[in-house]
């Protein structure tokens, strides 16, 4: 039953509209918010004339710094009351250090809406206005008028280079350093040196950030679109001050995240802060021009790699020294040396990622941060090393094949990539590929073969779950974790189906709503091993009890959490993409032909979802080779993203992917915990974009170190 | 998005009366004029529906055929007599946007639609010369990527988007317009306006007028024709470059040539320059790639868009290579 391919529990619901997304909740008396935002990088508002937009029809009220109420927040003078009762965020989640108070999940941990004059960047929401229906209330947003004082911004991230800083505080963040990388790259027979770039992309979720909040008296009901229901119960509990009991946020479908709906973002205060001044249910619903503005980013990247290695192909020195686009409000870092740091054995080894702070909206985690576009650095700078000594790039890595973590020296709980390479070059014909550049053509069109090592951590982060046995013999597993479209609510009732014994098709899990056990964000693949392993561990105690006991209906709690013990093993799914391209000789298009990639991340739950989650993570990553991209314009008058809709921002459509295939390798890993399975939502991406740009080179004999590939890098 | 009243025009001569009001747009499709509505771009007072009002014919009329402007994009694509006798025509339809829009639009809103820069569109806040006439162009000096580089002047670069203007005007496409003073005729070509120092002119339809039909004449290059379209993603978007070419080819020797550019001119870009280079020379790639040497002279890049001018003459060197190919092999045999 685990395994077995079932067909998601959420897909008639939703292709058939009985969803309710979160923006779908029709409250009774429900009001409609529209948000307004700055028109400038930086300074302070200086005036807001909300006399136009307050004699439009059905107007309510105009919100801003200069009537909203004071929130309780970190950076506030009250701030840090209240801080119990909520989760800690996961490694990935962001938020406070693993072990220390709660955070919350305050995107912009310095910047919560209306509680000051100061702008930080283009787009940042400065008003809201409430009104009857939506249309009056985008009308009368559209007549607010700002006045500011302007300050010089800071927007060139190339150029304020020196000002990169180490942030935030915590381990991840820290420079790394193994031996003596300087003076072992220095002394290498062979080097490479470069320098890789990749652009801000925007998350793009089809379901826009929405929420619907309703106040009770003291009682707060939020219908969100979030991956992080328990952390944002806490944040508005500590923010309107009322205790977290009195809070409760629901999201039973979210219509894609990627990672920008871990937070919550302003929008997230000023609808509640909306709905309690007009006592009225509120709708917050931001446009798609909106979303690009203020709820989170993948930051740019700029990436050092230095690679030394003996004639042989034997790395002795990675150097990887990163820094990204960041800002003053929130603590975003796009740790793009993570990979650096697990996938190749050497002895001298220097892993930093800086960040820039600019007058620039906040980054946030998008798949596979930091991997994603850090992979792309060092998979390519290993495909240059490998044309370099004229070594097979896969023999190259095997060779440099770490059997242990090369950061901390523990031995991996599991680890299967050579399969994966063996396997994926297998069903590819990589054999096949001629060696020199240029060497084979379809036609008018240059066919290159690329390829390129995935790797993602195994986290596992604490969750409760509760189990509930029927009369009828039906059983019902909950735990307040999130559906993104990942497969979660499918997988859990397979889970707990199997360790229960009976079929999938009679147990339910619930889940999405803070009345439920806690679970954790939903976020560094770790949904399917934290709440599979409660969901598992409910199932046995439920199993134990209904031998002991004809109660029914029977319920049983169990908060799960990693064992102590797991702490000496490195954790880590791995895999490979195998790439071929064709680029029109004259015309430099390029489309991805066909790839094969192989991915050994523990047991597979259910094989048609986890093809899923694969599948699109690997269509994102042919998406940022090829297209994807937000343009900025730095200029100090404008400092703003430009292609802020789906027109020009550019995601593939059916006709850009052909033939993707995928490989299992199954793994039986005791350690991760008691189902086995590594988590599977960031992997797909990771290593995609350097196994295309490889493949590139290999059809044209020109290397693209700056993504994404266009056509007027190949004329 | 601002309050509007909104009509369905109960016939041509009450659409023309309520469209010579000021601020008062025609809706067809609607697939561009609201999303500008719903930035602010496009504030019209007035909203006149004509989609009541017929002209959604296409029939074959004396030397060509004519279609009515409420055809929408699939219809005419698909109609045979628009396949058969004019297929740059329904390839430019058929490459452009996505079935959804193209089931709605309607062929006079597509020569209609306004330009997709991004200062226009969408940073509503930022100076744009089309927007708000002497602000100033912030397209020039920033991202410039998908502008124009054919046609562009010191207050505007943007490109006119649409494909099927471009094959319109390589075929000598002729639009039927009516207004308030009556019907009058106006070449394809010379319909759209280039920005000059008058950016927000885009066109030669004067208030109350309405585009009523489009008439395309036979022509032996109409016959022979192709579009070729290159951009970033495979279907769904705008062109980096196009070329529309029609070619009537003898014994190997081009007769006849009609060259057409997308995505690089402010408006649709006919080439007579490279027409001439080709008519009465031999169709091989010596000839093609002359041809588009003179199609892009005096071509201006302003930085992201300077790729543009090398791909543009590629785009149009591979489009009459590809349409040759046959003719030039059927002529030897």
């Amino acid at each position: 039953m685990i395994g077995e391919g079932r067909d998601r529990v959420d897909g008639r619901p939703k292709v058939t509209g009985q969803a309710r997304y979160a923006a779908e909740n029709n409250l009774d008396h429900l009001v409609h918010a529209v948000v307004v935002m700055s028109t400038i990088p930086a300074g302070t508002i200086k005036a807001i004339d909300t006399a136009a937009a307050k004699k439009v029809p059905g107007v309510l009220t105009v919100m801003s710094h200069l009537n909203a109420p004071k929130l309780n927040f970190p950076g506030s003078a009250g701030g840090g009351r209240n801080e119990t009762g909520g989760p800690t965020r996961s490694p990935s989640g962001g938020g406070a250090a693993p072990g220390g108070p709660p955070a919350g999940n305050y995107a912009e941990p310095k910047l919560i809406p209306f509680q000051s004059n100061a702008v930080h960047y283009t787009g940042q929401q400065i008003a809201v206005v409430v009104a009857d229906t939506l249309e009056h209330a985008t009308h009368a947003a559209s007549l607010v008028k700002v006045t500011y004082d302007a300050a010089t911004p800071r927007t060139d991230m190339q150029a304020l280079r020196a000002e990169a800083i180490v942030k935030p505080p915590g381990p991840q963040s820290q420079p790394f350093t193994k031996g003596d990388p300087q003076a072992a790259f220095a002394s290498a027979p062979v080097k490479l040196d470069q320098v890789y770039r990749t652009p801000y992309q925007h998350h793009n979720m089809l379901e826009a950030h929405s929420l619907v909040a309703a106040w009770d008296g003291e009682q707060l009901t939020l219908h969100d679109s979030a991956q992080n229901i328990f952390a944002t119960r806490q944040t508005l509990s500590r923010a309107f001050e009322v205790p977290l009991q009195n809070v409760r946020v629901l999201s039973p479908y979210v219509g894609g995240a990627f990672g920008a709906k871990g937070s919550a973002w302003p929008h997230v205060f000023i609808g509640v802060m909306a709905a309690r001044a007009v006592k009225r249910p509120v709708k917050l619903w931001l446009p798609r021009r909106q979303l690009f503005f203020t709820n989170g980013h993948r930051p740019e990247t700029e990436q050092r790699v230095a690679l030394g290695a003996t004639q042989e192909g034997k790395l002795v020195s990675i150097i990887h020294d990163c820094i990204c686009q960041g800002n003053a409000v929130n603590d975003y870092n796009e740790r793009s040396t993570r990979p650096t740091r697990t996938l190749y054995a050497t002895p001298n080894m220097y892993a930093v990622h800086k960040v820039v702070e600019l007058n620039v909206s906040s980054g946030t985690y998008m798949r596979a941060p930091g991997e994603n576009p850090g992979g792309f650095a060092l998979e390519s700078a290993l495909d240059e090393l490998a044309w370099k000594l004229n070594v097979d790039p896969v023999e190259l890595r095997l060779i440099n094949h770490a059997d242990v973590n090369p950061s901390d020296g523990k031995p991996w709980s599991s680890k299967s990539l050579k399969e994966c390479y063996a396997r994926a070059a297998e069903r590819f014909g990589w054999a096949n590929r001629k060696r020199e550049p240029r060497s084979m053509r379809d036609g008018r069109t240059l066919i290159g073969y690329g390829m390129a090592t995935a790797t993602y951590p195994a986290h596992r982060a604490p969750a409760s779950a509760k189990g509930v046995l029927n009369a009828d013999g039906t059983v019902v597993i909950s735990s307040g974790s999130h559906e993104m479209g990942c497969g979660t609510a499918t997988i859990m009732a397979q889970v707990a189906a199997d360790a229960l014994g009976i079929p999938a098709s009679r147990v339910q899990f619930l889940y999405g709503d803070t009345t439920l056990p806690t679970a954790p964000i939903s976020a560094g693949s770790m949904t399917a091993s934290s709440v599979g392993a409660a969901v598992h561990e409910v199932a046995l105690a439920l199993k134990k009890r209904m031998a002991e006991s004809s109660e029914r209906p029977l319920e049983v709690r169990v908060d799960s959490k990693p064992e102590e013990s797991a702490q000496q093993y490195s954790m880590h799914a791995f895999g490979a993409h195998f790439a071929e391209v064709g680029v029109d000789q004259d015309l430099g298009i390029v489309r991805v032909r066909r790839m094969v990639s192989a991915f050994a991340a523990g047991k597979v739950l259910n094989a048609k979802t986890a093809r899923s989650q694969y599948l699109g993570g690997i269509v994102q990553g042919i998406s940022a080779a090829l297209m994807e991209q937000t343009h900025f314009d730095k200029r100090p008058s404008i400092a703003s993203f430009t292609n802020v809709n789906f027109g020009e921002y550019l995601v593939p459509v059916n006709a850009d992917i052909r033939n993707l295939d995928i490989l299992f390798v199954e793994e039986n890993d005791p350690y991760i915990n008691p189902i086995g399975a590594k988590g599977i939502g960031e992997i797909g991406i990771v290593g995609v974009m350097p196994a295309i740009a490889n493949a590139v080179y290999h059809a044209t004999g020109k290397r693209i170190r700056d993504l994404p590939i266009t056509i007027e890098k190949l004329l | 998005m601002r309050p509007f009243d909104y009509a369905r025009a109960s016939s041509e001569a009450a659409a023309i009366k309520a469209g010579a009001a000021a601020r008062t747009k025609f809706i067809a499709g609607g697939t561009n004029l609201v999303d500008l509505m719903k930035n602010d771009v496009e504030q019209p007072a007035h909203v006149v529906d004509i989609n009541g009002l017929g002209m959604s014919a296409i029939e074959r009329v004396s030397g060509g055929v004519r279609i009515g402007a409420l055809v929408r994009m699939s219809d005419a694509a698909a109609h045979p007599e628009v396949a058969q006798n004019f297929p740059v025509i329904a390839q430019a339809l058929l490459l452009s946007a996505s079935p959804q829009l193209r089931n709605a639009a309607s062929l006079g809103g597509n020569l209609m639609q306004r330009v997709r820069c991004p200062y226009f569109r969408e940073l509503t806040w930022t100076p744009c010369n089309k927007r708000d006439p002497g602000s100033g162009c912030s397209a020039r000096d920033g991202d410039n990527r998908m502008q124009a580089i054919l046609g562009t002047s010191e207050a505007c670069i943007a490109t006119h988007p649409s494909d099927f203007a471009v094959a319109l005007a390589a075929l000598d496409g002729v639009l039927t317009l009516r207004g308030p003073k009556g019907e009058r005729q106006v070449m394809a070509t010379e319909f759209h306006l280039l920005p000059r120092d008058t950016p927000h002119l885009e066109h030669d339809l004067k208030a109350g007028e309405l585009i009523t039909s489009i008439y395309i004449p036979d022509a032996p290059h109409a016959k022979r024709s192709a579009y070729l379209k290159v951009r970033d993603r495979a279907s769904y978007e705008f062109a980096l470059t196009s070329a529309a070419v029609g070619l009537d080819v003898s014994g190997g020797t081009i007769r006849s040539a009609r060259v057409a550019l997308g995505g690089v001119g402010t408006k649709p870009w006919r080439s007579r320059d490279a027409e001439s280079v080709l008519q009465g020379k031999p169709a091989n790639e010596e000839t093609f790639r002359a041809a588009a040497e003179e199609a892009m002279r005096g071509a201006r890049g302003q930085g992201h868009n300077d790729f543009k001018i090398e791909l543009g003459k590629r785009t149009l060197v591979r489009a009459l290579t590809d349409l040759a190919a046959p003719l030039v092999a059927g002529g030897a045999a």
